[in-house]
């Protein structure tokens, strides 16, 4: 009893020290944090600002702020269809690819974590060995699959081997989760003549939506930033990712800094407001610090 | 929702088990015990495995496993990419790749890559890590932001900075401006210069991943042994040093895991900021731009698949190494004991 006082005391006097010496340091703490927050935004504040200005602006003072501000640049690039049509074709295969890898993924680590038939490990150990195997490894064999199927420039063929490359990281993700459902639950449904596919459709596929949504977040920003398959697979402008609008723009237009700039910042406008919407889920996620 | 973080520690921890290599993969994580013999799998099992299974295993057989086996096969012809291969060269490819100097350039650059990255990036993570997990007003504020660069896009990064770096660029200018002309730099070009550039870009873009995945690691170290520790009377920085850091060991493990295989692959930045001609002259030129470049562009697919074949065959050495004699403690821990 008395051992259990003392510890308590002992403990919050020990928890008091520590707020105290965390609040003295906290000072420090802030600084170093707004020295790093600057640090990480400089680059694209400098990409956002430069879109305001003129491309003399830039030419007489490149480290200076907008004076006076310009939105012509951005307004040109939104005017113009190129910049939508671009947008346009990276939404699509984000979308897509987000929706083919969470289903199929979904149904996949089902399989692995509630089925118990010969030739699961094997299963398991060929969709885990795909972590071994980057995409720049199969670029060039992907190339030539990709033309004989008759996919080259055209949005299926980089959103095929995208599910396929996202495929792994999904189902490593999922299967431990789907796991953790607990027995009972399927029992239950058992009992209630729901057999193991209508368990999956009716309970499973809503259960799962936590882990589903961090793994389609990560499928939906790889797609949307993805470079070297479409490099690869998209020959003709009309069906640029915007990725490849960006560099085709910077390379086009490289006299005319100033709307470079604005097209750049445009076109990391979308991965950004997504992220932020969904930072929670995919930080969370990361930390395991969701609460509630 | 204890479950939840359960699973997102597991899960930011089962790839590397898995990725470490083929072999002991092949034991899936402990499942719950068989409930029915594994021999009594019905026909409508079957079918309900298949219905599910299927796509998924076939898209991926199709689209990332026929391709790397491809691979293997293409690297022993001399092709263009047309018909199929007919000039069976052996093993003449390779000997090429290995005794080409420029491609010792290119692997000489991605070994200075791994270092560099792991020792910059490390340190860096690690103490911002440790200053973010203290309570500290606006802290997930500073926490997203942290990950804006890796969110952005390969080419929007490459795109802004060297706009930035170019020798009239914003940096040079602003060094001028505050009185540090000497100071400014060929950033791009100069090759003594142009690695170094390379790797403040490469940490700019990849440390809040670090940091992030840090704090998670963090997250799963129990509060009770600081507390004991500093009832024993240890300092802040003693906790840190003697208790923090070595639990957070695995976590770290994992993150140079990542960042090895990652840094032995990069292709984007360098051929974006690069492109595919400079980066051999300015210095950062990689194994993966030198596969491109003398491959695809050059029109030679044979020798490109090689390329990626020797590229293949360094990543999974060193990942079986890696797995070998660093990660061996950890994924013990994680068969043996389940959680730590």
């Amino acid at each position: 009893m008395a051992a259990t006082t003392l510890d308590t005391r002992a403990r919050a006097r020990a928890r008091r020290g520590a707020n105290a010496g965390t609040r003295r340091s906290n000072a420090l703490v802030y600084v170093v944090a707004v020295l790093l927050v600057s640090a990480i935004l400089a680059p694209v504040v400098y990409i956002v600002l430069g879109g305001f200005r003129t491309n003399s602006q830039i030419t007489t003072d490149p480290s200076g702020l907008p004076g006076p501000w310009q939105v012509g640049n951005y307004l040109d690039v939104l005017g113009g269809s190129l910049f939508w049509q671009q947008a346009g074709n990276s939404t699509v295969a984000a979308v897509a690819t987000t929706l083919g890898v969470v289903s199929l993924g979904l149904m996949a680590s089902y399989v692995l974590a509630r089925y118990r038939f010969r030739g699961r490990g094997a299963m398991y150990a060929v969709f885990a060995a795909g972590l071994m195997f980057p995409m720049t490894v199969a670029i060039t064999p992907l190339y030539i699959l990709v033309r004989s199927l008759g996919l080259m420039g055209s949005l299926g063929g980089i959103i095929l081997p995208q599910i396929a490359f996202a495929l792994p990281t999904t189902i490593i993700i999922l299967v431990p989760f789907l796991r953790a459902i607990p027995d009972e639950i399927e029992e239950a449904a058992a009992l209630d003549g729901c057999g193991k596919l209508g368990f999956f459709f009716r309970m499973v596929v809503r259960l799962a939506v936590p882990g589903v949504v961090t793994v389609g977040i990560l499928a939906f920003v790889a797609s949307w930033n993805s470079y070297l398959l479409p490099l690869f697979i998209l020959s003709n402008e009309a069906s640029y990712t915007l990725p490849l609008g960006v560099q085709a723009f910077a390379s086009q237009y490289s006299v005319d800094t100033a709307r470079v700039l604005a097209f750049t910042s445009l076109s990391m406008l979308p991965a950004l407001v997504f992220f932020s919407l969904f930072e929670r889920r995919i930080v969370g996620g990361l930390t395991g610090a969701v609460k509630g | 929702m204890a479950s939840i973080s359960e699973d997102a520690h597991r899960a930011h921890r089962s790839p590397v088990d898995q990725a470490g290599g083929v072999a002991p993969v092949a034991a899936p994580p402990a499942g719950p015990p068989a409930r029915r013999r594994t021999s009594g799998v019905g026909w409508r099992t079957r079918a309900e495995i298949a219905l599910l299974a299927g796509p998924a295993l076939g898209v991926f057989l199709a689209f990332v496993i026929f391709p790397v086996v491809m691979a293997a096969y293409y690297g022993f012809f001399s092709w263009q990419g047309y018909g199929p291969p007919t000039e069976f060269v052996g093993l003449r490819n390779y000997v090429t790749i290995l005794t080409d100097p420029t491609f010792h350039d290119a692997l000489r650059h991605n070994a200075f890559i791994v270092v560099m990255s792991l020792v910059l990036q490390g340190p860096v993570a690690v103490l911002l890590a440790l200053l973010l997990n203290r309570p500290l007003r606006g802290r997930s504020v500073i926490r997203v932001l942290i990950f804006v660069p890796y969110v952005i896009s390969e080419v929007v990064v490459g795109t802004g900075w060297s706009l930035m770096l170019a020798t009239n660029g914003a940096l040079n200018d602003l060094l001028a401006k505050v009185g540090l002309d000497g100071l400014a730099q060929e950033w791009l070009s100069d090759p003594d210069v142009a690695i170094w550039t390379l790797m403040g870009i490469i940490t700019w873009k990849y440390v809040g991943f670090a940091v992030i995945l840090f704090l998670a690691g963090l997250q799963g170290i129990p509060e009770e042994l600081s507390e004991a520790a500093s009832i024993d009377g240890a300092s802040y920085w003693q906790v840190q040093r003697r208790i923090t850091l070595p639990l957070l060991g695995p976590t770290v493990r994992i993150w140079a895991f990542l960042s090895i295989i990652g840094s032995l692959q990069l292709f984007d930045l360098v051929y974006i900021i690069w492109g595919q001609y400079v980066a051999s002259t300015a210095g950062t030129s990689t194994m993966a731009t030198y596969m491109v470049v003398n491959g695809r562009n050059a029109g030679s697919y044979g020798y490109g698949n090689a390329v990626a074949v020797v590229l293949f065959v360094i990543s999974l050495v060193i990942a079986l190494l890696y797995q070998r004699f660093v990660l061996r403690r950890d994924t013990d821990g994680a068969i043996t004991g389940g959680k730590r």
